[in-house]
């Protein structure tokens, strides 16, 4: 997620199964990668939101889009950047932790605004909130020790504003 | 009423003449219902499930409604899968059928379950696996309109057994629910005043017609486009017939295979207006020489075709017909008569010629002289390959809906089973189906159909006893080595046309029969007829652009240089 190609799109689809491989499939076909997805119910839960991160490597998502747009259960499908909207992503983070070196990873947890869920004699469990550069710098400080399970929920992203996610 | 026959109801009212189907286990509640409703639908028992879904094509691609399959679970579902795969590359509505093992056993590796919703998922434009039996109505209305609307394309349902087999009370006319589905009619008016200042600006313009003007019925209004514009047309393999092909303002298909005054056209116009058709890799050829410095301009009905290979200076979201009757308020007499003149010169100098001797048949003169008989007539279907691309040079189509070929996909064995598709479609016209000896041998099964029903379609063979397209590459880009092109083994086709009852056999072997036998041919109408042509072995298809090569560097005849590898798609 820290490469510079990455693209966030954001997709209204009908909630029926088998809509998540259709717009797989739009990825896979011309090689995509996807680096994050977020399906969940919409507000509606007629509807379902999509937010899918992926890197392209032929140049930009516009005909990805056209093709999305294009599947009979799709509402709309829009991309988005960090200036017209706000994103967010989820980590849980376990790290090795004992009498030692615990107040060193407390101090990091607070820097980051994030909090500690889990405590124990061996290890710590810490939920940071935020975009995800600021998940992958804490990811690099928490390197000096170490992690022994990541859990990230993947990018969540909301268009500022009066414009449509 | 059980979920089955609310399914033929349906069809019913969807107007559905005929069902191209094959039975099995999980498709039985389905057949039963054929019986128990009464229908006025009749089934069509083909052979093999792949001759199914292209008799539906052929039937859609020769009447413009939706052709209808019906098969059942596992294999008999995945045989469909080229046919659907041929018609989502061509834009054919077709609706395939599917029995499905009971629900509870989904997933579960029961007796010819396949994952059929899965595996068909990118062969179609949309599909469904029913989970409810009162959903029926609605998934089989809204299949006919996502088929039919818009850019057509196949729709696939999956039924359980279990849920057609269940009674329930059903409201056959239910409201649809496709909350995410759109199609486009008029174009953006400001776009098309755009489209026609660019043509009354432009000094050598081309039409380029595809079957995107078929679909949309757009052919009249194409040929008054053209005649008010006074614009030189050419069309691709599949816009055939869009535009009558004898009108003096016709070059024919451009292309790879395309002729020689059309591909003069293109080398040299200023603009270029393609009309429901998609720059296809068969057309452009070299996409950054392709019409290098003329103004592009793009027309289609599916918005992701902008851009999708070749920028256009101008693009038009919009159904054919609509569009092109908006833009024809807009359009005078464009002052080009030097390049009418220049046009009609190309098709003089560079005319479609072929060899002829008395001792040597060939492909282009058996097409040539089924086209003088028929008068350019016919419903001629092709299957993929040479005898194709020479139907398509010397195959006449006064009219859309006339020529059926797999272009997209390049399905072999897809010309003889289209072909019985369209005779039941339009039974009063001639059905020509154009075959190789290769791709004949895919489907002819399907002989049993042809004869069953006494359909009277002319099955042309053109036997050159190897897979002349492929050993024309390695002829001209493989040093000659040819590889898994001689079809050694094949069967005495006159033989085989007879040992089905109604069904009768020719055989062409020296031009001087050519006439006589086709005349007899055409004659014979109580069932369908098989004619051989043997003919010559290693002849090859002129004009040729290599593929992914530029317009100039367009074949006329047999090069005398040995030829690069193509770069272009296969």
């Amino acid at each position: 997620m820290k490469n510079s190609n990455s693209h966030t799109i954001s997709i209204m689809v009908v909630n029926k199964p088998g809509v998540l491989m259709r717009v797989g499939q739009v990825f896979s076909r011309r090689g995509f990668n996807i680096d994050s997805l977020v399906v969940s119910s919409g507000f509606d839960s007629k509807y379902a939101r999509m937010t899918i991160s992926a890197q392209s490597f032929c140049g930009d998502l516009s005909q990805i889009k056209k093709q999305l747009s294009k599947l009979v259960d799709v509402m709309h499908c829009i991309e988005h950047d960090n200036t017209n909207s706000i994103t967010k992503e989820l980590a849980l983070i376990k790290v090795a932790c004992d009498v030692t070196n615990r107040t060193e990873i407390l101090q990091i947890v607070e820097h980051f605004d994030s909090k500690t869920v889990g405590l124990n004699k061996k290890s710590v469990i810490i939920e940071v909130t935020g975009n995800s550069d600021k998940i992958d710098a804490m990811l690099v400080l928490l390197e000096d020790y170490k992690v022994i399970e990541l859990v990230r929920t993947g990018k969540v992203l909301m268009a500022r504003g009066g414009e449509e996610t | 009423m059980n979920g089955a026959e609310a399914l033929i109801k349906c069809l019913e009212m969807q107007g559905v003449e005929y069902i191209f189907g094959y039975s099995g286990g999980a498709a039985i509640p389905i057949f039963d219902a054929l019986i128990t409703t009464n229908t006025k639908i009749k089934l069509i028992q083909v052979r093999h499930e792949q001759g199914a879904t292209h008799m539906a094509d052929g039937y859609a691609r020769a009447t413009g409604k939706p052709g209808v399959v019906l098969v059942t679970s596992g294999p008999g579902a995945t045989n469909t899968i080229t046919g659907l795969i041929t018609a989502q590359m061509d834009s054919v509505p077709i609706i395939v059928l599917c029995g499905q093992t009971i629900s509870p056993m989904l997933g579960k590796d029961a007796f010819q379950e396949a994952d059929v919703f899965g595996i068909s998922l990118p062969a179609v434009k949309h599909s469904y696996l029913v989970s409810e039996t009162t959903d029926i109505p609605r998934i089989v209305h809204e299949s006919f309109l996502v088929a039919s609307t818009g850019r057509p394309g196949p729709v696939l349902i999956d039924l359980p057994k279990d849920i057609t087999s269940a009674e329930a009370e059903f409201d056959l006319s239910p409201e649809l629910d496709l909350p995410g589905y759109t199609f486009p009619k008029n174009g953006d008016s400001d776009t098309i005043k755009k489209i026609a200042k660019a043509l009354s600006k432009a000094r050598k313009p081309l039409l380029l017609v595809g079957h995107g003007v078929v679909l949309s019925k757009a052919d009249e209004l194409i040929t008054k486009l053209a005649e008010r514009l006074n614009c030189p047309v050419v069309s691709t393999l599949l816009g055939k017939g869009a535009f009558p092909e004898n009108h003096n303002l016709a070059l024919g298909m451009l292309g790879m295979h395309g002729t020689g005054y059309a591909n003069k056209a293109v080398y040299e116009c200023d603009l270029i207006f393609s009309l429901g058709s998609r720059w296809d890799d068969r057309i452009a050829g070299n996409l950054e020489e392709f019409c290098k410095d003329a103004v592009k301009i793009h027309l289609d009905i599916d918005a992701s075709e902008e851009g999708k290979l070749l920028q256009p200076d101008i693009f038009c979201h919009g159904d054919a017909s609509l569009v092109i009757e908006e833009l024809i308020g807009y359009c005078n007499k464009l002052d080009i008569d030097p390049w009418v003149k220049k046009c009609a010169k190309f098709k003089k100098d560079f005319p479609l010629k072929y060899e002829q001797s008395p001792d040597k048949l060939t492909m282009q003169e058996v097409l040539d002289e089924f086209n003088t008989l028929t008068e350019g007539q016919a419903i001629v279907s092709t299957d993929v390959g040479q005898h194709q691309m020479f139907a398509a040079q010397f195959m006449n189509s006064s009219r859309g809906f006339n020529w059926l070929s797999s272009g997209g996909a390049g399905t072999m064995g897809f010309g003889f089973p289209a072909a019985i598709g369209a005779a039941l479609g339009r039974p009063e016209e001639i059905v020509i189906a154009v075959c190789g000896d290769g791709g004949f041998q895919m489907t002819m099964c399907e002989l049993a159909t042809a004869a069953l029903y006494k359909l009277p379609v002319k099955i042309l063979v053109l036997n050159n006893s190897y897979l002349g397209m492929v050993r024309q590459w390695q002829e001209l880009f493989f040093d000659n080595r040819l590889s898994g092109v001689d079809m050694e083994g094949n069967p005495d086709f006159v033989k085989f046309a007879e040992c089905y009852e109604h069904s009768k056999g020719f055989r062409i072997t020296k031009p001087s029969e050519v006439k006589k036998v086709l005349s007899e041919a055409l004659a014979y109408n109580d069932g369908p007829c098989v004619i051989e042509a043997v003919v010559a072995k290693t002849d090859n298809v002129y004009p040729m652009i290599p593929s992914g090569a530029g317009y100039d560097k367009m074949l006329l005849e047999a090069p005398t240089e040995k030829l690069d590898k193509p770069t272009g798609s296969t």
